[in-house]
C-alpha cells in the first residue's frame, strides 16, 4: 500500500489577471508543498502581490483555476485556516494594538475561551506584548509591521501569506521575522513569502518561484535553481598541460582578465581536496580556495534577462587573499 | 467583549468604537448641546415678547410651531451633512489606506462587511437624529409651553431622512473616494429640498409638469418626502385651522416650503424601506465588483 499523498497547500493553474488591457498576471501555475517556506520572487510589478490577493479571494481572476488548503480559491471557511500580512499593512490608527488583534480573533471566529490567549501570545511572538495598550497610530512603521504578522500569524493558521514581511524593519527587525518564519516552519505551517529581497527569501526559504512580468520564469528548490557548485582558486605557477588536466573534475574557466583565477564550474564538492592535491601535485602554488555557487542575485538577474552587476555578481564567491569567501 | 459575535456584529462593533475613539460622537453632543441651549433660550425670548406685546396664545402657538419647523429643517440639514461626512468615507477610505485587506482576508463576505458598517453608521446617524431632535422639542416645550402633536414622528422622520442619505453615501463610497461622494450625496439632498419647494410651487401656479418633479425627486431620492412627513408632525392642528379660516386653498398652501398638508403615508413608507433595500443591494453589487 503505498502513503498517502498530502494535498498540496496551493495549486494553481493558468491563473490570470487583467485589469482592463493591463495583464497583471499573465498565466500563473504552481503548487506550494503543506509545510513549506515558499518563496515568491520578483521585481516590482511583476504581479506578485495580485497572485497573493488573487490566492485569498481579494480579487477574482480573469482565467484559470486554483485550490488553496484543498478548497478552491476564495473559499470562505477556509480563509479561516490562513493568516495574511499585506504589503499595505494598515490597521484603523485608533485601535489599539491588542484590540487589533482582538478584532482579527473575532473575524477568524477562533474559539471563544482561546482568543485572549491567542491575541496575547501573537503580541508576545512579535514582540509588541509591552505596547499591547497603545494606539496603533502611535506605532512606527516596523511596529506596525510586526502587529500585521502578529495579526498573520494569529490562531496558528495552517497557511500564511507574507506580502513583503521586512519591508519596513531594521536588520534586527529581519532577523527577528526570519526566526519567526522558522518557528512557524517547525510547527508545520505552510508560508508563501512574497519578497523581492533576495538575501531573505535565499536565508529562509525551502523552494522558490520567480515571477516576471506575470508569469513564473522557474521554480523548484534553491539547489536546483542556482544549480551546479563550483570551486575558485588562485593558482600560480601551474604548468598549461597540467592546467587543462583539471577538466577531469569540472568545467574550467579562466578569468581573461585575472589569469591567476581558476573556476572550476559543476564540481563535486567532496572533490576539492583532491583537486588540490592535484594541483600542488603539479607544480602549482595555491593562494585560495573557495567552494561556491551562483548567487541568488546572479540568477535572479540572469533569469529577469537583466545585466549583472559586475561588482556583486561574483561576490558570492570571489577568492580573497586569505582564502575567504565574500 | 462577548467572544460570540457573528461577523457583523464584529463589523457593528468596529463601526460604532470608530465613531467614539474619533470623537464624532462626542462632537456631535456638544454641539447639540450649544444648539439646544441657545435655540431654547431663544424660543423663551420669542414667547415672553409676543406675550408681552399682547399676542394671542394661538399667534403664540403658530410662531412657535413655525420657528420649531425653521429649527428642524436646520437639524435635518446638519444630520444630512453628517450622514454624508461619515458615510462617504465608510467604504473608501478603508480600500485606499488598505486597512479592508486584512479584513477581507478572513472569513466575512463584503456583503456583510458593508451590512456591518451601514448598521453602525445607522446606528450612530439615526440614534443621534431621534435623540437630539427629542431633546430640542423637549427643550422648546420647556421653554414655551408647546409641544408638537407627534414628537416621535418627527424625530423619526428627520433620523430616517438621515438614514437616507447615509445609504446613498455608503453607495457612492463603495466606488468614488470620500469627498466625491460625501459632496454628490449632499448636493442630491439639496437638490431635492429644491425639487421639493419647486414642486410645491407647481402646485401653487398649476403647472403640473413642474410638480411632477417633486413627484419624481421624491422617488428617486426619498429624503424631502420624509422631511415633509416631519414637518407634518410638528404642525399643531391650529395651523391648518388657522390656514383654511384665511380662506386658503391647499394648492396656495403648498407654497410654502415648511408647511405640509399630509403625513407620512403607509405606501410611501414602503416605498422608502424597498428604496433602502435597492440602494443597499447595489452597493452590495458594486462593492463586490471593486479591485482592493
Amino acid at each position: 500500500m503505498s502513503a498517502p499523498v498530502s494535498a498540496p497547500a496551493i495549486e494553481t493553474s493558468e491563473l490570470s489577471k487583467r485589469f482592463g488591457r493591463v495583464v497583471a498576471l499573465a498565466g500563473l501555475s504552481m503548487r506550494v508543498e503543506p509545510g513549506e517556506v515558499f518563496g515568491f520572487l520578483g521585481p516590482n510589478g511583476a504581479g506578485k502581490t495580485t497572485s497573493v490577493k488573487l490566492l485569498l479571494g481579494l480579487t477574482a481572476a480573469t482565467s484559470g483555476s486554483g485550490r488553496v488548503l484543498g478548497a478552491p480559491i476564495g473559499d470562505r471557511e477556509t480563509r479561516r485556516r490562513i493568516g495574511y500580512l499585506p504589503e499595505l499593512f494598515r490597521y484603523q490608527p485608533w485601535l489599539r494594538a491588542r484590540e487589533v488583534l482582538r478584532l482579527h480573533a473575532d473575524l477568524a471566529r477562533l474559539p471563544g475561551s482561546r482568543r485572549d490567549a491567542e491575541v496575547h501570545a501573537a503580541l508576545e511572538t512579535v514582540g509588541l506584548a509591552d505596547r499591547s495598550n497603545d494606539p496603533v497610530g502611535t506605532f512606527s512603521k516596523g511596529m506596525q509591521q510586526r502587529l500585521g504578522l502578529g495579526a498573520a500569524l494569529l490562531g496558528g493558521p495552517e497557511l500564511v501569506f507574507l506580502d513583503e514581511p521586512t519591508s519596513a524593519l531594521d536588520p534586527v527587525g529581519r532577523t527577528e521575522v526570519r526566526q519567526v518564519i522558522r518557528a512557524a516552519r517547525e510547527r508545520g505551517v505552510t508560508v508563501f513569502l512574497n519578497s523581492h529581497l533576495l538575501s531573505e527569501v535565499e536565508l529562509v526559504c525551502d523552494r522558490v518561484a520567480v515571477v516576471n512580468r506575470g508569469r513564473v520564469v522557474a521554480s523548484g528548490t534553491l539547489d536546483e535553481l542556482l544549480g551546479e557548485q563550483t570551486a575558485v582558486l588562485r593558482v600560480t605557477d601551474l604548468p598549461a598541460e597540467a592546467r587543462s588536466g583539471l577538466a577531469a573534475f569540472g568545467t574550467v574557466e579562466t578569468d581573461p582578465v585575472d589569469a591567476e583565477r581558476i573556476t572550476i564550474r559543476a564540481i563535486d564538492p567532496a572533490r576539492i581536496p583532491d583537486l588540490v592535491a592535484t594541483i600542488v601535485a603539479a607544480g602549482g602554488r595555491i593562494h585560495a580556495v573557495a567552494q561556491g555557487r551562483e548567487s541568488l542575485e546572479e540568477r535572479f538577474l540572469e533569469l529577469l534577462g537583466a545585466p549583472p552587476d559586475p561588482e556583486g555578481a561574483t561576490a558570492a564567491h570571489r577568492v580573497t587573499d586569505d582564502g575567504g569567501r565574500r | 467583549m462577548s467572544s460570540t459575535f457573528g461577523p457583523l456584529l464584529v463589523i457593528v462593533r468596529l463601526t460604532l468604537l470608530d465613531a467614539l475613539r474619533r470623537r464624532i460622537l462626542w462632537v456631535l453632543f456638544l454641539l447639540t448641546v450649544f444648539v439646544v441651549g441657545l435655540s431654547g433660550i431663544g424660543f423663551e425670548r420669542l414667547v415672553t415678547i409676543a406675550r408681552d406685546n399682547g399676542s394671542s396664545e394661538t399667534e403664540v402657538q403658530l410662531g412657535v410651531s413655525q420657528m420649531l419647523i425653521v429649527v428642524a429643517f436646520m437639524f435635518s440639514f446638519i444630520l444630512a451633512m453628517t450622514a454624508a461626512f461619515i458615510g462617504a468615507p465608510a467604504i473608501s477610505a478603508d480600500i485606499e489606506s488598505g486597512v479592508l485587506l486584512a479584513i477581507l482576508a478572513r472569513p466575512i463576505d463584503r456583503s456583510t462587511f458593508l451590512a456591518g458598517r451601514w448598521l453602525g453608521l445607522v446606528l450612530v446617524a439615526a440614534g443621534y437624529a431621534l435623540a437630539s431632535g427629542l431633546l430640542e422639542i423637549l427643550a422648546m416645550k420647556l421653554a414655551s409651553g408647546y409641544g408638537p402633536p407627534d414628537p416621535l414622528g418627527a424625530a423619526g422622520a428627520i433620523a430616517l431622512q438621515a438614514v437616507i442619505v447615509l445609504t446613498l453615501t455608503l453607495c457612492f463610497s463603495t466606488r468614488l473616494p470620500s469627498i466625491a461622494g460625501g459632496a454628490i450625496a449632499v448636493v442630491l439632498f439639496g437638490m431635492c429640498w429644491i425639487a421639493g419647494v419647486l414642486g410645491g410651487l407647481g402646485v401653487f401656479f398649476k403647472a403640473d409638469l413642474l410638480a411632477q418633479v417633486a413627484t419624481i425627486s421624491r422617488l428617486i431620492v426619498p429624503s424631502d418626502g420624509i422631511w415633509r412627513g416631519a414637518i407634518f408632525a410638528l404642525e399643531p392642528p391650529i395651523v391648518i385651522a388657522v390656514a383654511s379660516d384665511s380662506g386658503r386653498s391647499s394648492e396656495q398652501l403648498a407654497a410654502n416650503p415648511f408647511y405640509a398638508s399630509t403625513g407620512l403615508g403607509p405606501a410611501y413608507l414602503a416605498w422608502v424601506g424597498a428604496w433602502i433595500v435597492i440602494v443597499l443591494g447595489l452597493a452590495v453589487l458594486s462593492f463586490r465588483r471593486r479591485e482592493l
